[in-house]
């Protein structure tokens, strides 16, 4: 057994783990955060994304013990209060999802992608940096449409900013 | 997963420390070949030493003409390092190209290297940039280190702590994925340098990464992609599955070897 | 159409849960006292079982109990049945192997479960698992149906020689072979449709638990179908009689077919619940999920397509073998029947067709429906066929199809189906337009000067949706009714529960049921709740699958509408004193035509329930029920143009464009039909170029069992799509919708690998078309 403590969502969390509890089962089963899946054996569908320390990473494959002392941020912890993501919004408006089992791993690791490309995304960059999230509902055409529009918006909203700030 | 005990490695030594304590220990820095392995039951050690939070194991330094990168390093910082993009472009494309954007955030070099998955991309890498693998005992040119399927030369309690190589003038890497796994099928990376020119190819070989003869020998005549039509490769030590015979992989060598060049010269 | 009426862009309600990880599946499930379960699976795919050993799983940590099938059988529990009886052509029924839930005297498939164990935590019970020591005798195993119907091939089941299920056929095969015989041409193909994964994301799970006060069952379970579960679960399993067994089936996410079926494991969790007094879990990891779902397609067709002078098609005949697997799955006999060769007519006019159906035992996972469910694997004949005829003739594709058009409607084809309504010239001319297939050729010169080869290719599919009338499948032998239910309750406060039959997995019927609702009566769509899912909660119901939630589902929600509307104008006409026929419903009132009185919605379903004030000898109450079973099947058709880039050098074939022309009739809402047809032909494509379940043939071990090696299809193998529908409102269900879940995946394998024979010049080429494939075809074409 190890002893994990974290922050995630905001929250300090901290509990004894047999040292084999992978990051999504802590999440899952000791936490309760269910919202993050598990939907392959072998680290590659990506329904399990979760952002440790502000980068997507696959919690699948990541013991809790290995993640202790990091920050985890969940599919739970993305809205602000009653205020959608960007990005959770935009997956709305464009139909992003349809069984919902994969879309919050989408959903992190879309939100991971806007924040690494700052200069914004095309399609064919979009698509290419899916490739660590498996959909089997929508055939990917409204989930690039979402990310797209996502980036878009944040882009504006990031420029709001910085006037404001000046 | 089966039971397993971890430990923090704080340091390089206290890492040793934990490897010499156990009869059955793995290291583990980004986890992200060991742990799926673990998972599917395929890795079973009684111990697991943790790599990623040891200072003196991550970072990069671009020094003149040497590169040096810490084992520990992300295959992400690695793609989005400007020092490397001026100096080793190619390595940039190659690390930006490794499994996803998940996976490069927590998989490093010396992971991949030590590993010597035959169809990881660094492999090929660093035997085409003749690197040195430098771990806490010796430094090993990377020639010598690749043994076979996930075989190197690493002993026990040896631990990789660095890669070093000398920029080359021109280099390229370009890959073909296995469409399921998106490991390569078959990659190579082409690099002239001051002794010549090297090409390793990767996700090809029975015995995991090699050095093409036919490639070499055809680019050091002329380093350009058409020095390369009508050359073939012997698809005799090649892999055969049911994604692409050796035949096909065969193929593959030469077109991803021009492609590779074209990079090199862009 | 209101803003939130039919036809609108309704966002879905029910995104909010899953996009901010508030979606409950199975495995979120908890319940107190649970426990954890790992099933024993044979590693052999043909073996004797000669002992099972449990006594040191037994002893190891946190394990409760470890349980097989001779407890199993003990208990009473029923072998796994298949639904849907077929009469060979010499009419003896098929021949149906025993299937226990777990194995007991042999295994036949790598993967088939043996026992299961029972621990406090799912590791304790894997590691369990692998202590229970089985002893097998390993026997030859045969993988390929072609030839485990050869002599001496390794059988399966005794009760079927050969390992052949049935030997079916349909058409006439008389007149077929006339047709063939004085043709102007003939076209003969050999035709494979490759075996695949269904590979929904969420994998199958199941939560039993027995309670053991109320002598009750519950059962959470990745179902498209729970009341169909519950029936079968009661009346052939035996698990407990259906007023005892609760069947929740809660987000279930994806199905495509493969949670459909009943499957070993949750009646074995459910058995296992009482057996070793605690609720009992499993979830299946995705090699597990590879192993054990039910697989898809797998069909082996000879084909001979006769042509007359004027290029018009007068026979078709067609010799299948269908790879059953090593059980009968729940639908499995139907997909190769009735819902494969009574579409081999296709869009076209026929006058003579034949088709032969073998159905073979392999040492496979059972083979069943997967979106689409033989109809993909008769359009795939038949527009193979079409493009290859077009071909050999020198004449446009397009046009070869065209000429032979059905343009009359009804159309009764000689395969049973009568086509109520279509014009596939529209949807033809549409994808021709969107997909500038006159401007082809200057594309394919462009590409040739840039070192790639472009190539064309059409399909145009037809399916059949919404099996029914219930009678009449009853006939063909189906099991069951293909009808549905519907409930409306509207509280006291105006607000509305739908309770249907129907599931959703992903289709969005919380909000398209709720929009058939405010549109009825002008209520927001938040007003409307649509329950689903729960043998508690709806009385009962035929589920998802077929494309038929729309078709019969929302019909059955019409009829139950009509019945309320009727009782609220009867209500509303009281309180106004005005004549019933008057009353019109409109944004939420009722309203007096020509008058300025009105009551609003809220105030007349209180008066419903205060019943101070109904008309005399009417009940309290506004809450009305509905059982719907269509006249017909439904008939969506269209045609699709896919147009791809193949890389000489590495045979790497992309999709640079890909046109869906669609007639599904009537639309309720068209955000959500393009989702559809989108995900359809992301498998459609996965099937042609990525995907295919590949079993060693000498050890019958599955090499595709993990991500590593079946290719999903992934957001950078795919395009965007250009989807667009026409409507011929379907004449057969009040709401003249045809269904729009499969036609995606039916109609888009064919357009992509005619789209690449087209490209290489060369027509030999099997599905997936992989990038080794492509290129040793293109190779062979310039040997030649």
């Amino acid at each position: 057994m190890s002893e994990v403590s974290m922050v995630v969502n905001g929250r300090k969390v901290s509990g004894a783990v047999e040292d084999r509890t992978l990051l999504v089962h802590y999440l899952r089963e000791h936490l309760g955060l269910t919202g993050t899946h598990v939907g392959c054996d072998t680290s590659q569908c990506g329904a399990c994304v979760v952002h440790m320390d502000g980068k997507a990473v696959k919690s699948c494959s990541i013991l809790a013990a290995q993640a202790s002392g990091s920050e985890i941020v969940t599919i739970e912890g993305l809205a602000n209060g009653a205020d959608l993501h960007p990005v959770q919004a935009a997956f709305k408006e464009h139909h992003g999802l349809q069984c919902g089992f994969c879309t919050p791993g989408m959903i992190m690791a879309a939100t991971d992608m806007i924040r690494r490309h700052p200069e914004g995304l095309d399609e064919a960059t979009v698509r290419a940096e899916l490739e660590g999230n498996i959909c089997r509902c929508t055939g990917y055409h409204n989930i690039v449409k979402a990310v797209l529009a996502a980036s878009k918006t944040m882009a504006k909203a990031g420029k709001g900013k910085a006037r404001k700030a000046a | 997963m089966y039971q397993t005990t971890y430990h923090r490695a704080a340091s390089v030594s206290d890492a040793v420390k934990h490897l010499k304590k156990s009869d059955d220990a793995k290291l583990v820095s980004g986890g992200m070949t060991l742990i799926p392995a673990m998972k599917t039951r395929l890795a079973a050690p009684a111990d697991l030493v943790d790599l990623r939070h040891i200072p003196e194991m991550r970072g990069i330094a671009v020094s003149g003409k040497t590169v040096t990168i810490g084992a520990a390093t992300t295959h992400a910082e690695v793609a989005t390092d400007a020092r490397i993009a001026k100096a080793c472009p190619a390595l940039s494309h190659l690390a930006s190209h490794i499994g996803d954007p998940h996976v490069r955030h927590m998989g490093t070099i010396g992971g991949s290297i030590a590993n010597n998955d035959p169809a990881a991309d660094y492999p090929a890498a660093m035997l085409a940039l003749d690197a040195i693998i430098v771990t806490n005992k010796r430094e090993t040119p990377a020639g010598k280190f690749f043994k076979g399927l996930f075989e190197t030369a690493l002993k026990e309690d040896e631990i990789i702590t660095a890669v070093t190589f000398t920029v080359p003038a021109k280099s390229g890497y370009e890959k073909f994925p296995n469409p399921a796994s998106r490991y390569a099928m078959t990659g190579v990376f082409v690099a002239k340098g001051k002794d010549g020119v090297r090409a390793a190819v990767t996700g090809a070989g029975e015995d995991g990464v090699f050095r093409s003869g036919e490639i070499e020998a055809a680019l050091s005549k002329k380093f350009e992609p058409a020095a390369l039509e009508g050359v073939s490769v012997p698809s005799d030590d090649l892999m055969t599955d049911i994604h692409a015979s050796a035949e096909y992989r065969a193929n593959l060598v030469v077109v991803m070897a021009k492609r590779a060049v074209v990079r090199a010269n862009a | 159409m209101g803003v939130e009426g039919i036809g609108a862009r309704v966002a879905r309600k029910e995104d909010k849960r899953f996009i901010t990880g508030a979606g409950r599946y199975v495995d979120d499930m908890v319940v107190p006292g649970m426990k954890h379960a790992a099933f024993v699976r044979s590693p052999y795919a043909h073996a004797d079982i000669r002992k099972i050993d449990v006594k040191a799983a037994q002893a190891m940590p946190g394990v409760i109990a470890v349980l097989t099938g001779r407890e199993l059988k003990a208990d009473g529990v029923g072998n796994l049945i298949c639904g849907w009886m077929i009469h060979s052509k010499d009419g003896t029924p098929m021949k149906m192997g025993a299937w226990s839930p777990l194995a007991v005297d042999r295994a036949r498939y790598v993967g088939d479960a043996v026992a299961i164990v029972v621990a406090e935590t799912k590791g304790q019970a894997r590691d369990a698992a692998e202590a229970v020591e089985v002893t097998y005798k390993e026997r030859k195993a045969v993988t390929d149906a072609v030839k485990a119907l050869g002599k001496g091939a390794p059988q399966l089941h005794p009760e079927a020689d050969n390992n052949l299920i049935y030997d079916w056929e349909i058409g006439d095969a008389k007149a077929t072979e006339a047709a063939i015989a004085k043709a102007a041409h003939v076209t003969r193909m050999h035709i494979v449709n490759n075996r695949l994964v269904p590979n929904a994301m969420e994998p199958r799970a199941a939560l039993g638990h027995y309670d053991k006060a109320e002598d009750h069952y519950t059962c959470w379970t990745t179902s498209q179908n729970p009341h169909v579960a519950r029936l079968v679960m009661s009346a052939f399993y035996n698990i407990a009689p259906e007023n005892k067994l609760r069947v929740i089936a809660p987000d279930v996410g994806g199905g495509f077919g493969s949670k459909i079926f009943i499957y070993p494991e949750e009646i074995v969790c459910l058995w296992a619940s009482k057996r070793a007094g605690v609720p009992v879990k499993w979830v299946a990891d995705r090699t597990e999920s590879f192993l054990t779902d039910a697989h898809g397609r797998d069909h082996v067709s000879e084909v001979q397509m006769a042509f007359d002078k004027n290029n018009r098609i007068i026979g078709l005949k067609v010799d299948t073998i269908a790879n059953f697997g090593a059980y009968m799955s729940l639908f499995s006999s139907s997909v190769p029947t009735y819902l494969y060769a009574t579409l081999l007519s296709g869009q076209y006019d026929i006058p003579a067709i034949h088709a032969n159906v073998r159905a073979v035992y392999t040492n496979s996972a059972p083979v069943d429906a997967y979106r689409g469910a033989g109809r993909p694997e008769a359009t795939y004949l038949l527009e193979r066929v079409m493009e290859t005829a077009a071909r050999e003739l020198g004449v446009d594709p397009a046009e070869l199809r065209r000429v032979n058009f059905i343009r009359q409607f009804p159309h009764q084809t000689p395969v049973i189906l009568n086509y109520d309504a279509g014009d596939y010239e529209a949807s033809l001319d549409a994808a021709m337009k969107a997909a500038d297939y006159a401007g082809f050729a200057k594309r394919r010169d462009k590409a040739k000067k840039a070192g790639r080869l472009r190539g064309i290719g059409l399909s145009c599919y037809i399916e059949a949706c919404g099996l029914a009338p219930s009678a009449a499948v009853g006939s063909l032998g189906a099991g069951v009714g293909l009808w549905e239910s519907a409930e409306v309750r509207v509280n006291a406060v105006g607000t509305i529960e739908v309770m249907t039959g129907s599931h959703s997995h992903g289709q969005g019927h919380e909000t398209t049921f709720a929009q058939l609702v405010s549109d009825r009566f002008g209520l927001p769509v938040d007003s409307v709740n649509i329950v689903h899912g729960d043998t508690d909660k709806v009385q009962m119901g035929m589920g998802t699958y077929g494309s038929r939630s729309g078709a019969v589902g929302m019909s059955a929600i019409v009829k139950a509408l009509d019945k309320v509307e009727a009782k609220a104008k009867k209500i509303a006409a009281h309180l106004m004193e005005a004549d019933e026929g008057d009353i019109v419903i409109e944004n939420g009132e009722l309203k007096v035509a020509g008058t300025d009185k009105s009551v609003p919605w809220f105030q007349l379903a209180l008066a419903a329930y205060t019943a101070h004030n109904l008309p005399a000898g009417m009940e309290p109450g506004l809450k009305e029920g509905a059982f719907y079973d269509p006249t017909n099947f439904t008939f969506p058709a269209g045609c699709y143009i896919c147009e791809v880039e193949v890389d000489p050098e590495t045979g790497r074939t992309e999709i640079v464009q890909f046109v869906a022309a669609d007639d599904f009739g009537n639309i309720i809402n068209p955000m959500i039909v393009e989702g559809q047809v989108h995900g359809g032909i992301a498998q459609g494509v996965g099937q042609a170029m990525l995907e295919g379940a590949h079993y060693d043939p000498a050890s019958g071990q599955l090499l595709t069992a993990s991500y590593m090696d079946y290719t999903m299809p992934r957001a950078d193998d795919l395009p965007s799509f250009k989807v667009s529908t026409s409507n011929t409102p379907c004449p057969s269900n009040p709401l003249g919708i045809k269904g729009c879940g499969e036609a995606g995946a039916i109609g888009s394998p064919p357009a992509v690998i005619n789209a690449i024979t087209n490209a290489i010049g060369n027509n030999d080429l099997t599905m997936p078309a992989t990038p080794q494939r492509v290129w040793a075809a293109l190779k062979a074409a310039t040997k030649h």
